[in-house]
């Protein structure tokens, strides 16, 4: 009953914000409206007992990728009108991207899943179930090779990305850290012995 | 000793169980916020104090309590905050510069649900409870982010450009020495840390992991935008940096966020390193013997020391130029965790050390 209730509560934020982040004007807003989505959808995952899950969209999505999002966004000086000026006439695509989600989303959780278009909730699980243990069960066990082969095409595409944007400009003057942790004091400071100058 | 339990069985015998459970929660969620609160005002003092006598001054000595000069300056702070007024400026975005000071308190606080305090005390004892402290650290950069953003000041700016990079770089680092604590426990849940580790001080996973313990004390006193880290907040060049449109209590919750993430990050350096709630004389001192037996009050005691090592730290040192900060979380204390992760990965297939006795 209280998760029930609790679901429909993040739901209706979820769909709330997911409406924000397209309709708001600033993008800063736009963006943390995706970082309250990503919140919501995370605590329903936790209400369906996957917390690894749950936790982990937190972890990186919130956490990392959107920091660096709204880094960039702040950044920007961006002419929000001059962008919206055509933006009216692309709502046929939207529609029609829209439909065919919404259209797979029902095939797959609806109709394949659950079986029968009558919604019903997630199966219960068994008392000590923890989503931790069986995520790393299947991960390290039966998909131990593709996940490797994500994470190298991951690594690569990183690589790539660093590569790509990497540009060298002449004439810089950067400090050489080295050097400068080898130095010493008598590099640098001249002590001169003098005697004293006697009074005439 | 205080017993929770009868309490427990009484109220729900009033009430029912239903009510009851949500009830005591909430009541012990209170009281380790105020006793978090308390520690957090005297660990302000503390600092002052400190700091002082490292560089032989006397630190606050007018606000007396119980006739020990200095003791009541929290409470003089806080009062003193309490009655200033909040300022926001004309341009600047008034309820994300509002939300701001919310957004930095509240993961800090939140993370101390799954704190164990002394064997079997903890809000939550769930699986994931590592996962949780690592994705809720990671949310405490965007209270910094939008109070600088928000507050339309380029100072302002310029001082949560530089905190988020650094927060990024250093979760890095800090995330991979937690890998090292959770290769050495096998589970990610807190409680099963602390257990792994008991067996007496040289079986605490500070003596095995050493870089590791390096590289996270280091990171966690960059994530808290501590000295010598503080660029975030560099008065030299930036006044104040994120917070310096904030006045009266909306720089005090940050302020607050600060301090708690501070002694946050001590509890966190000693359950993962030097064995929670466990005693040092355990395996020294017969089973039975008081000192020897588990609790909070080893806990908080083995906390002080890192706390202490931030003030010292912060009087010792010299602040980071920019630059170099960045150098040594990518190009120094990643690698080390790297290594040192490699490293233990050999410990563990040959079992050496603490891993001796697992297959």
């Amino acid at each position: 009953m209280f998760a029930t209730i609790l679901f429909f509560v993040f739901a209706a934020v979820l769909v709330g914000a997911a409406l924000g982040v397209v309709l708001a004007r600033n993008p800063v807003h736009s963006a943390l409206l995706l970082v309250l989505c990503f919140v919501a959808s995370a605590v329903i995952w936790l209400l369906l007992e996957a917390e690894f899950l749950g936790i982990v969209l937190v972890l990186v999505y919130v956490g990392a990728v959107m920091v660096l999002f709204l880094f960039v966004v702040m950044m920007l000086d961006i002419n929000v009108e001059q962008l919206r000026k055509g933006i009216a006439g692309y709502w046929p695509i939207a529609v029609a991207v829209a439909g065919f989600v919404v259209f797979a989303m029902l095939n797959v959780l609806v109709a394949r899943r659950l079986g029968g278009l009558a919604l019903k909730t997630a199966p219960a699980l068994p008392a000590g179930y923890s989503n931790t243990r069986a995520l790393g069960e299947v991960l390290f066990t039966r998909y131990a090779y593709p996940a490797q082969v994500a994470a190298v095409i991951l690594l690569v595409a990183s690589v790539a990305a660093i590569v790509l944007t990497l540009r060298r400009r002449p004439g810089l003057k950067p400090q050489d850290v080295a050097q400068q942790v080898a130095v010493r004091a008598a590099d640098r400071v001249r002590l001169v012995k003098m005697p004293a100058e006697r009074r005439p | 000793m205080w017993q929770w339990d009868p309490i427990r069985t009484w109220l729900s015998g009033q009430i029912g169980e239903y009510w009851s459970l949500p009830l005591l929660t909430a009541v012990q969620i209170l009281m380790v916020m105020v006793c978090l609160i308390l520690v957090m005002a005297f660990y302000t003092l503390a600092e002052r104090k400190v700091i002082g006598w490292i560089q032989a001054r006397r630190g606050p000595n007018r606000v007396n309590l119980l006739g020990i000069p200095g003791a009541a300056q929290p409470f003089a702070d806080v009062i003193k905050l309490l009655f200033k007024e909040i300022l926001i400026p004309a341009d600047a975005n008034g309820f994300l510069f509002r939300l701001a000071p919310f957004l930095s308190m509240v993961p800090a606080l939140a993370i101390w649900a799954v704190i164990p305090f002394a064997p079997e005390r903890a809000f939550a004892k769930i699986d994931a409870g590592l996962l949780y402290i690592l994705a809720l650290t990671s949310m405490g950069v965007y209270g910094i982010i939008l109070a600088g953003w928000a507050a339309n000041s380029k100072y302002a700016f310029l001082g949560a450009m530089r905190s988020a990079a650094q927060i990024v770089a250093y979760e890095i680092a800090m995330g991979f020495a937690m890998v090292g604590v959770l290769m050495a426990a096998g589970s990610l849940n807190m409680g099963d840390i602390v257990r792994a580790q008991s067996g007496g001080p040289l079986s605490w996973n500070w003596f095995w992991l050493f870089p590791l313990l390096a590289v996270y004390f280091i990171s966690g006193i960059a994530e808290t935008n501590r000295a010598p880290f503080d660029v975030a907040e560099g008065e030299s060049e930036i006044v104040a940096g994120f917070h310096v449109d904030y006045s009266g209590m909306a720089f005090a919750l940050f302020f607050i966020a600060e301090y708690v993430n501070m002694i946050l990050i001590s509890a966190l350096t000693v359950i993962f390193f030097f064995g929670g709630w466990l005693s040092p004389f355990q395996g020294y001192l017969p089973e039975s013997s008081l000192l020897a037996a588990p609790g909070f009050f080893w806990f908080g005691l083995k906390t002080l020391a890192p706390m202490f090592t931030f003030l010292w730290v912060r009087a010792t040192f010299p602040r980071y130029r920019y630059d170099q900060i960045m150098r040594l979380g990518w190009k120094a204390l990643i690698p080390v965790t790297i290594v040192w992760l490699l490293v233990e990965g050999v410990m563990v297939y040959c079992h050496v050390g603490p891993w001796k006795g697992q297959v």
